[in-house]
């Protein structure tokens, strides 16, 4: 396990992170309701908390010395390494809160493997944000149940959403040889065993909710490897336009 | 904003342990539970809480403010009910 291995790791939980706080923080002062939104920004904000502690731990273990606002802002698209789903337009809130059921409930798992990780920061990180998990994921699947079995047009949005964003949850369980041999070191966690667990409680829910499981099998992937929807790159522009405009600005 | 078909929530919070649950405010949520998230949100995102009670506006009976005068003015002359003539020790802290 190379010092190398550990940055890239780090970077792509970093990535996770961030750029699904950018894609939440979209929604701040465009909720639905007033107590929407502010939930939202909450969650949204820690994200970025768990971004920041992420790069700045990168930044520790990165040869080229960065520091982790040049980390988060300053990097070129095929740099970053969140998965897919992360970064697709918020669409409307059946799609933002679908997604953020089906990557919160993947999350806490990961992280409650992560938990035991022979890494000192990532247990110590993992543990903190469980916390911050066990919210986010109550809080998408109150609204999965209240669309699923709300009225004939929430239903149908929110099962839309479920089938659409099907194609893009087989990133989150991918592992590569990077995350294969720093599982094996009991570094990292092995996202493939999570799968079982997690369409399990999917399926319990979208029972609950009035919702069918989605069949499709194919899914997307290529955000590990820095291959990005034709989205990531507006998303980019927009976050890193004040610190590519006035490098290093402080306020 | 569309939430006008939601009912009101009257939002009380214990800011910590021993003390009473104040109120901190109202705001709309469709059920109980919708309220208890609406109000961990909106109204312990600075760690004021530890406990949160809601109830639903409608469910609160209040004095009529027109009622003021003969309600509460009687006990401005009243000074003997205060409790100022005992000495308290410091043990008991918060009456």
């Amino acid at each position: 396990m190379t010092q190398l291995q550990q940055f890239n790791y780090t970077i792509r939980l970093a990535d996770d992170a961030l750029i699904l706080g950018q894609r939440l923080s979209e929604w701040c002062g465009h909720g639905p309701i007033l107590e929407e939104d502010i939930a939202l920004a909450n969650i949204a904000l820690d994200y970025i908390g768990q971004a920041t502690n992420l790069y700045k731990h990168a930044a520790q273990l990165d040869t080229q010395k960065r520091d982790e606002d040049a980390l988060a802002l300053t990097r070129m698209e095929q740099e970053y390494n969140n998965i897919l789903m992360l970064e697709l337009p918020n669409g409307d809130y059946a799609a933002t809160i679908m997604r953020q059921y089906y990557y919160t409930s993947f999350y806490l798992l990961f992280l409650d493997k992560l938990k035991s990780s022979n890494d000192a920061f990532f247990s110590g990180f993992a543990e903190k944000s469980i916390k911050e998990l066990r919210y986010h994921v109550q809080h998408a699947s109150d609204w999965v149940k209240r669309m699923g079995d709300g009225t004939e047009e929430s239903h149908k949005r929110i099962q839309e959403a479920a089938n659409q964003l099907w194609p893009y949850v087989g990133e989150m369980f991918g592992m590569d040889a990077l995350e294969n041999e720093l599982a094996n070191a009991g570094y990292a966690v092995d996202r493939a065993l999570l799968v079982d667990e997690w369409k399990k409680q999917c399926t319990a829910l979208f029972d609950e909710a009035t919702l069918a499981m989605p069949t499709e099998a194919w899914h997307h992937k290529g955000g590990r490897e820095g291959r990005h929807t034709e989205h990531m790159g507006f998303l980019l522009a927009e976050m890193q336009f004040m610190q590519r405009a006035y490098p290093g600005a402080k306020w | 904003m569309s939430n006008s078909n939601w009912p009101l929530w009257e939002i009380f919070i214990r800011s910590k342990n021993g003390l009473a649950h104040k109120h901190a405010g109202s705001l709309h949520a469709a059920d109980a539970k919708m309220a208890i998230e609406n109000a961990r949100d909106v109204y312990t995102r600075r760690m004021e809480g530890v406990s949160i009670w809601v109830v639903r506006s409608a469910d609160i009976v209040a004095s009529a403010p027109a009622d003021k005068d003969f309600l509460f003015d009687p006990a401005n002359d009243k000074v003997y009910r205060h409790p100022t003539f005992y000495d308290i020790p410091p043990e008991v802290g918060h009456m």
